[in-house]
Parts: C-alpha cells; structure tokens; sequence
C-alpha cells in the first residue's frame, strides 16, 4: 500500500501575538525568530498513515511537500517520524502561487512521480493560511472521493478502506475504495508520535528527491494563481478586560454574578 | 451576472446559517451592483419549498430550487456535481456557500471543477483591486486580517457561518417568477463512492455549538474529564452548550466535535464563559465573533484575559460551586433540573 502525505512547512503557528508583525507591501508575516514548523495538522495526517500501514503490516509512506529549499526540513522531520521516502517540489518558476497552484502541482508530481498510491493524506488547513483548500482541490484535480476530518483509517474487506471521521454530531465510520483522499483532524487516537533520537539523526542521512516544475509540465505561464492577497495587516485590539476584584473568595464570585447579569444575555 | 447564495439541504432540512448567508449575499450585491439570487438544492419536499420562499423573504430576487432524490444524502461528489451543473446554466459572478464541514468541502472542489477562484473563511467584504470585491478574512490563526481578491471571472466563496446579519425579512408572497425550479438529469449525478457503516452521535444536550447563544468552554486548566463534569452543570444552569480547547481534546477528556478554534469550530455566542483556558492564538481565532468574553483562570498573565471584557484571576476549583449555586438561585433555575 502506498500512503501520500502533503506537509506544508509554515510559521510556527504557537508564535504569540505579542510577537506577530506583518509586511504590508510585501503582505506576508514578518518570520523574525519565530522557528518554521510542520503544520500541526500534517503531522497528524501523518501519523494517521503511519498508524494505517502498522495497521496494514507494510507498505509505503510518502512525504511529499511544496517549498523552497529551507522545506527539507518538514521532510526530515516526516523521516524521523519513519516516513519512507521524501519528496520536494522546488517552487522556482511558479511565481507567487495560491492553493490552486499547490494544488495543481502536488496533482502533478502524485500523477507522473508517486503512482501507483493508494490514499493521499492532506491536514485539514495548514497552520498558516487556515484556508482548507488543497485537499478539495487536490480530490478533484485527481479525480479522488474525498473523506474530510479522518481521525483513523484502518483496512476493510475486499480491499476497502473504513475511515473513522469526525462529524458535526460525533463521528462516523465511512467504507470506501482506494484510491481515495483524506484531510485528517486531530484527536486522542492520532496524536503524533515523537521520534526517537537516532531516527532523528538518521534522517538527516536520508535523500530527499527534488522536483523542478518544468519535470512536472509546470513551467511558465500555465499556471497562474487565481486569488490574490491585496493586504495583509494585523488587527487593533481594543478591548479593556475588567478584572472582577473583592476582599473575599465570596465577594469575588458576587462581583461576577453581577457582572454576568449586567450582560443581559442570560 | 448575479450574487448566488448556495444553499445545501440534504434530507430537506433547513440548514443553520442560511439567513446569514443571504446577508452576505446582500452585502456583496450592494457592493457589485448585481441582483442577489439564490440556489437552493437538496431532497425534494415541503420543507425544501419552504426554505425557498424563506430565501426570497430574506433577499433574493430570485430563488432556483434544485430538488432531487439523489441529493438526500450529504454526498460531496454528488453536490458538487448538482452544483456545477447548476452554476453552468445560471452563470453566477460569485457564489456564496457556508463554511460549514460539508460546504467546507464543496468550495474549493467545486471551484477546481468549473475553473472558478476559491476563497475561504471569509467574515467581511469591502471593495478591493481592480473594481472587485475584497473578501476579507483572518489568517495566521487571527493575528492578522487579510483582503484576498479573484483573478478569475467567477469566485466561490466560502462565508464563515454567522459572520455576516442576517437582513430583515419582507413580508408577503414571492411573486410567480421569483421561485423556478431547475430539472436536474438524474444521470448527471454520479454513483456514491462512499458508505457510511456506523454512526455515533455523541451525547449531547441537542444545542450545536455554532447555534448556541451561551457557550461554558474549559481547557488545560481543567485537569481531566472531572472539570467538565461542573462545566456541564454550569451551562445547564446558564441553558448554555460546553466546548473545549484543543488542549482538553488532545488530551481526551472531550470529544473532539465540542473543540472551539482556529483548529475546530468556529463560534458567535452572546456569551463565551472561558474557564481554565490560557487563550492560545488559534483558539482566540474561534471565539472572535462572540458578543461578550468571560474568563476565568487562575493566571493573571493568561493571554484570555486580553481577549475578555471581564475577568476573574482565580482557580475554578474555588469558584465554580459557588459561581453555580448563586447564578441558579439568580435565574431561578436548580442546577441538573434538566436531568431530573
């Protein structure tokens, strides 16, 4: 079984406000010292294919990423993890790019470089842009039905897939055919795993194979984003929070009954 | 040229947010000087009817209803299928669906699918480049607001539910051409690739996060599944929902659909009463559209503090029984009355 993983390496998304500046002219986030992560919801895609092919009892994990040079290290990160094999598109020649163009080029390099697969795993949003949009497009652009917010994946009869996916309402366990694409949301089942020390380091010895656009017919102008970000500025907090205060445990809990009641939404 | 708000009604029912959703298309309207209409699709029924006259009175100059049996389940691929055949025939400028986890879903595929722009999260509109709307949503967990603009002659747009007022609703009837019905070829709809074996609803009092007016939320802070235990019985009292930080649902004390955040839901409450939660950046991202923010937590350095109009720097432990006896004697209601 061969198991597709996107990661997206981005701002560490635990960063502080306090600390958060942007670029207007350049409408990007000012990176500053804070460290380039994984995208928290990646790494669990990840572990929820590392946990179906222990599930399954072999097979192959890929990770594949979309970034320059400095993405090797979510890659490496994705070995340690016991990922088998790491890919990189070199984002050289696609210009500025939105999730369409993400989208377009991992459809290019799972089609022509990572076939045959048989589940390709996405986090439901990356940690940056909080778009949720590559998944869905890359379900379409492959032609793939889509299970959203997958938690656990695990092998069924006649070759199926059951997927445990959470719901509005709770979860649900859905049975479908491979090939097949999952966004996976976080839970107790799919925390991920921390790797142990010498996978850590050998990683670093690992290859990382690099893709050009131009391999993946990407070159050019065939690729135009579709959206673009206008402005990006970070927002005014002007809210004052009253600090409920009081001799007594008993007059500090009085002070904020009143308070709530002065709401008048109860 | 028109403003299309799109509307999913699997097994017919109304979904929540449609009334928001018509102010955003509203707004836009305003905005580009085009008719606002609208597409209702899902089973065929009485309440799919109705929910079509519901959108003319909240707007819509004109509403397509697209009924079919084979839209009684909410399959993504047979909605986007329905939906891209019906933005070739109205030829839509801008489509507008609720971010919810299927309309999530059905954006950016359906963009992919009819070559269109796909923006998401949006919360607001104001004019942007090139004459066209600006769609303006938060990034980086909330720390900042970005205007995001089409490059492409149609847009679906993803509208966080509840961002936008729902507009006033006009009385009377719809006159006769403001309601069509759009025939659907039943072969234009695929074969389901999915089966759903199992479903588990998870207990719960009925009232859904995004709906609820008044949300008791707990995090870290509150040290096992115990602490939600008297969470629970402060919303009873308050006739509110509980939800959850990420920390709480990592950690497995909640189920994972009660999480609040960047990263869960997003919610729009009178009241979020915050308890043992620090207020990490992406779960500040999910309580921005709250009316009032109360926090309690024993730290009074926690960033909640900086997102709350009122605080109280103290262990819930301490608070909680207390806070609950008083605030039941207050509004007159036992706490666990609803239980018995």
């Amino acid at each position: 079984m061969h198991l597709v993983v996107c990661v997206k390496q981005v701002l560490d998304p635990e960063m502080s406000p306090r600390d958060f500046a942007v670029d207007p002219v350049a409408r990007r986030p000012i990176a500053g010292r804070a460290p380039l992560v994984i995208s928290t919801f990646d790494e669990i895609a990840l572990e929820v294919a590392l946990q179906l092919r222990e599930a399954v009892g072999g097979g192959t994990v890929t990770a594949l990423t979309l970034g320059p040079r400095s993405a090797d290290e979510v890659l490496r990160k994705a070995m340690a993890m016991q990922a088998d094999r790491a890919v990189r598109i070199d984002p050289g020649g696609l210009g500025e790019g939105d999730a369409f163009v993400t989208a377009s080029a991992l459809a290019e390099a799972i089609r022509r470089k990572l076939s045959p697969f048989d589940v390709v795993l996405c986090g439901r949003q990356a940690g940056d842009t909080d778009g949720g949009q590559v998944g869905p497009m890359l379900a379409e652009a492959l032609g793939l039905p889509m299970v959203a917010n997958a938690l656990r994946v695990r092998p069924g009869p006649d070759g199926s897939l059951h997927v445990e996916r959470e719901t509005e309402e709770g979860t649900e366990v859905v049975e479908v055919r491979p090939p097949v694409l999952l966004t996976a949301t976080n839970a107790e089942s799919n925390v991920p795993r921390i790797p142990k020390v010498k996978d850590v380091m050998a990683a670093h010895r690992k290859p990382i194979e690099v893709m050009a656009p131009s391999e993946l017919g990407l070159a050019g102008e065939g690729l135009p984003a579709r959206t673009a970000v206008e402005a990006l500025e970070v927002p005014q907090q002007s809210r004052q929070c009253r600090m409920v205060e009081g001799d007594s445990l008993e007059e500090r809990v009085e002070s904020l009954v009143a308070a709530l009641l002065e709401l008048k939404v109860l | 040229m028109s403003v299309l708000a799109v509307v999913v009604a699997p097994q017919g029912r109304s979904p929540s947010g449609w009334a928001e959703l018509m102010g955003a298309a509203s707004t836009v309207a305003r905005l580009t000087g085009e008719p606002v209409e609208a597409l209702v699709a899902g089973a065929d029924g009485p309440s799919l009817e109705a929910l079509a006259r519901d959108l003319w009175r909240r707007g819509a100059d004109r509403v397509w209803r697209l009924a079919s049996d084979g839209l009684t389940e909410p399959d993504p691929d047979r909605y986007v299928a329905a939906l891209a055949w019906a933005a070739g025939r109205l030829e839509p400028t801008t489509l507008l669906i609720n971010g919810d986890p299927l309309g999530a879903q059905l954006g950016p595929r359906l963009a992919m699918r009819i070559g269109a722009a796909s923006v998401t999260e949006v919360v607001d509109v104001r004019p942007g480049e090139q004459g066209r709307p600006g769609w303006v949503r938060p990034m980086y967990g909330g720390k900042a607001m970005a205007v995001v603009g089409s490059r492409q002659a149609r847009t679906v747009v993803n509208v966080r539910p509840r961002a936008f007022a729902a507009p006033a609703a006009r009385s009377g009837e719809p006159p006769a051409d403001a309601l069509v019905s759009l025939e659907l070829d039943a072969g234009a709809l695929p074969a389901p690739r999915l089966r759903v074996l199992e479903r588990r609803t998870a207990a719960s009092d009925g009232v859904r996060l995004e709906d609820a007016r008044i949300i008791v939320s707990g995090g870290r802070g509150m040290g096992g599944p115990e602490g939600f235990q008297v969470l629970q019985q402060l919303a009873e009292v308050l006739g509110g929902a509980v939800g959850a930080s990420r920390a709480a649902v990592d950690a497995g004390w909640v189920p994972g659909h009660l999480q609040i955040g960047q990263t869960g839901k997003m919610v729009a409450p009178d009241l979020y009463l915050a308890v043992g939660i620090s207020g990490a950046s992406q779960h500040l991202a999910g309580i921005s559209g709250a009316r009032h923010v109360v926090a309690i937590n024993k730290d009074p350095e926690a960033p909640i503090f900086r997102a709350a109009e009122i605080g109280l720097a103290e262990d819930w432990r301490k608070v909680l029984p207390s806070l609950i006896e008083r605030l039941a004697q207050a509004l007159g209601r036992a706490p666990g009355s609803r239980a018995s």
